[in-house]
């Protein structure tokens, strides 16, 4: 007689995986990385495929060197923080220093707390921050756009936001600092900036897609960006010729990017729905605090790494909604 | 039509009710049947009978030992062969009556013919002590003595009977023949549940996956007075006590409480059924509706069945074990609880026999908690899985207790939505019961 399966229940399963949650995210990337090949050529390609490579093998290579355990890179979380962290980086980025942050994404900020599901921080974001920290320079040198060039011509110029900065700490007012720019240009990703935070409407697409395919909620991404809009609105209000205007700070930056994948990410965001909200307004007044009054011209990487640090404790106090209580 | 659904938590399971067009077949009987005498909640039954004596089916074998617990009848009709500890569906050894069959003689006062008997002569009182004569349990799985559910506490009132017949487990669909079949029987049998609880009226609750059975209780309903229909949106476990009543009453039982404190009792459809039989026709229970189904099984059916028979018997009729099988179920894939042989013989709590392929019956490999929330999302409860299971897995005992584990009902919507297949609801079970001892021990 073959012997029987014994277990407890429940007997079946879903067809949920972690792989395919990872998967969704990437197919969700695919938009704003065609915008960066469009307008960065193979500056942007370069750095994507480096980031996406070292962060696997990095990983690979960790888990069966240093930390003997099973390799496990085939769950995807690996090449989605290396797509991710290229994301934050400028086109044309050096390759040594896209590898110096990929080891730092995977091997500090993720496999050092026991991997998958444990850090606390984003790694894909401390990665960038400590690029930007250690080679001030480097991190934000920003190619031009150009739609359809092979690579980009050498020529860097500020981001918008750091124009902004500059001409209003010179006492410049905002009208004529932003001049000509239109918001369309922005909305579609005719700027200088990381290489795929360009672009809100390709982002918005991958959004669009992510919430169809229930990998997020519309809880962070919508108190993320209400939080942006109604504080820099508020600024403005007060005085337009300092302050740039609301839809300005929504498009510009990392915001989208931030607010659609960065935030969203499952391990160090909140878990009940009312704790993702209040982590979403948190990022999103940090983010425009930096900006208005920061060093920085933008502040979305540091908002996240900042709120991340408060999830144990909204986690701690914001509980679902319970049966009967 | 609005569909009414629970408000928290809930996952949507492949349905899967492969046998739901059926009909319900009378399955011949053993050569031998083994009637448990704990096959129900609460303590075993006292055996009335010894070796050698002589049973008809309806005869009454075994006398409840205690306020929550039940008679039980013999099924058919024999000699007892012994009386002796028999592996039963959990796998552990319990006692159990053997009877040799040897014809089918059915007590005299069992009124066999199909005739509908519609007028209620018992008073209320009279009906409870029927209910509890004929041991009737609660069939939906839990096997709570029904009598004791139709003595309304003193100082309570019953507003509303609440029929239970959403049938949520995937692949189950014996509620559903049920319910195509006996459909006078149920509304009469509401009647006698209305008398006895005194509650002006009765609605039952099926889920949408039953288009038939919802128009034909529809239409019969309107035979009779008090009993009203709620179509109900597919979601598990719409079917569990707390969630019909958050479904159609739109409240919830407080914490620790019996549904008596909404002014609801509520009742398996196919036990209203089999309150019906013992009042009207003075029929005790001792066969019910069992479903027999899986993927590779050749013939998915619902079978009669006397309590007592083997397991292996009623898959027999259906088409015998696959030779794919690798897993098979006493229950549904939810909540069913696997069996270790299908020897063990069939019960009142018996609702179906589920064989499930080796590739299905194997879990997923566990990965790292990747903290998604869709545990939390699930959980019926508002409770937080992956926070429950962490805790008991490091024993965390007290903790567990604030973060309400004690009001898990073990649904195991968190284990099948994890993408990580973490198996959430097995350590929150230790949990339980770890938990439960403490406040045990802390009450003493």
């Amino acid at each position: 007689m073959k012997l029987l399966t014994i277990s407890p229940s429940p007997h079946i399963q879903s067809n949920e995986s972690t792989q395919r949650i990872m998967l969704d995210v990437l197919i969700a990337l695919v938009p704003a990385f065609i915008i960066s090949i469009l307008f960065f050529g193979l500056g942007a390609l370069k750095v994507v495929l480096t980031a996406a490579i070292a962060c696997v093998l990095f990983e690979a290579l960790i888990q069966k060197f240093l930390l003997k355990t099973k390799i496990q890179v085939m769950d995807g979380s690996a090449l989605l923080t290396g797509v991710l962290l290229a994301f934050n980086l400028p086109a044309g980025y050096p390759i040594w220093m896209t590898l110096v942050g990929s080891l730092v994404a995977v091997g500090i900020a993720k496999l050092s707390f026991g991997g998958l599901g444990q850090n606390p921080f984003n790694p894909a974001l401390v990665g960038r921050v400590f690029l930007l920290i250690s080679f001030p320079v480097a991190t934000t040198l920003w190619p031009k756009p150009a739609l359809l060039q092979l690579t980009t011509d050498g020529t860097t110029g500020a981001t918008i936001l750091g124009l902004l900065k500059e001409g209003v700490s010179a006492g410049v007012p905002v009208s004529q600092i932003l001049g000509t720019t239109g918001l369309t240009d922005l909305f579609m990703g005719q700027m200088g900036g990381s290489l795929g935070e360009i672009s809100t409407l390709a982002l918005l697409l991958g959004g669009v897609y992510l919430l169809y395919r229930r990998v997020i909620t519309w809880h962070i991404p919508l108190s993320f960006l209400l939080s942006v809009f109604v504080l820099s609105g508020i600024f403005w209000m007060v005085n337009p010729e300092m302050y740039a205007p609301p839809f300005f700070h929504l498009v510009t930056g990392g915001v989208m990017l931030g607010a659609l994948f960065m935030a969203t990410d499952m391990v160090t965001s909140p878990m009940s729905n009312s704790g993702q909200i209040l982590f979403g307004i948190g990022c999103g007044i940090l983010t425009i605090l930096i900006r208005v009054f920061g060093v920085y011209p933008e502040g979305v990487s540091f908002a996240i790494l900042i709120m991340n640090a408060v999830v144990p404790l909204i986690d701690k106090f914001l509980k679902p909604k319970r049966y009967g209580r | 039509m609005k569909l009414k659904q629970f408000k928290i938590g809930g996952v949507h399971p492949k349905e899967n009710k492969l046998s739901s067009a059926q009909a319900t077949i009378a399955l011949p009987q053993d050569a031998t049947v083994t009637i448990h005498l704990g096959q129900h909640l609460g303590a075993p039954a006292t055996p009335i009978v010894k070796k050698g004596d002589a049973v008809k089916v309806g005869t009454k074998i075994a006398e409840p030992s205690g306020f929550i617990s039940a008679n039980i009848h013999s099924s058919v009709s024999g000699t007892v062969d012994k009386i002796d500890d028999v592996v039963d569906a959990s796998g552990y050894k319990r006692k159990a009556v053997l009877i040799k069959v040897d014809g089918d003689e059915w007590e005299e006062n069992i009124d066999r013919t199909g005739d509908l008997s519609k007028t209620i002569t018992l008073s209320k009182e009279e009906i409870i002590e029927r209910v509890k004569e004929c041991g009737i349990v609660g069939l939906g799985g839990a096997t709570f003595p029904t009598h004791v559910k139709l003595m309304v506490p003193a100082g309570k009132t019953a507003e509303t009977i609440v029929v239970n017949a959403v049938e949520c487990e995937p692949y189950l669909t014996s509620d559903h023949r049920v319910m195509l079949e006996k459909t006078h029987e149920i509304m009469i049998g509401c009647q006698i549940v209305m008398k006895a609880t005194s509650a002006p009226k009765t609605i039952i609750g099926i889920e949408a996956n039953k288009p038939d059975a919802i128009k034909l209780m529809s239409s019969i309903a309107k035979e009779y007075s008090g009993i009203e229909i709620a179509p109900l949106k597919v979601q598990y476990p719409q079917g569990g006590e707390k969630q019909l009543l958050n479904a159609i009453l739109g409240k919830d039982v407080p914490p620790g409480k019996l549904p008596i404190e909404l002014g609801a009792v509520v009742i398996n459809v196919g036990t209203v059924a089999a309150i019906y039989e013992a009042v009207q026709k003075n029929k005790p229970l001792f066969e019910r509706v069992i479903t027999v189904t899986g993927k590779d099984i050749s013939k998915p059916s619902n079978f009669l069945v006397r309590v007592g028979t083997s397991i292996s018997s009623i898959i027999e009729a259906a088409g015998g074990i696959p030779e794919s099988t690798g897993k098979i179920i006493n229950g549904g894939p939810m909540m069913g609880k696997s069996l270790t042989t299908p020897n063990a013989a069939a019960t009142k709590g018996t609702s179906g026999i589920l064989l499930m392929t080796e590739s299905d019956a194997i879990r997923k490999e566990e990965q790292n908690c990747i903290r998604c929330g869709k545990c939390i999302t699930a959980c019926a409860m508002g409770l937080e899985p992956h926070l429950l299971s962490k805790m008991a897995r490091i024993g965390k005992h007290e903790e567990l207790e604030k973060e309400f584990i004690m009001d898990c009902i073990e649904c195991g919507s968190c284990s099948y939505i994890c993408p990580s297949s973490r198996p959430l609801l097995d350590y929150i079970r230790v949990g339980k019961a770890e938990t439960g001892k403490l406040i045990r021990e802390r009450n003493k």
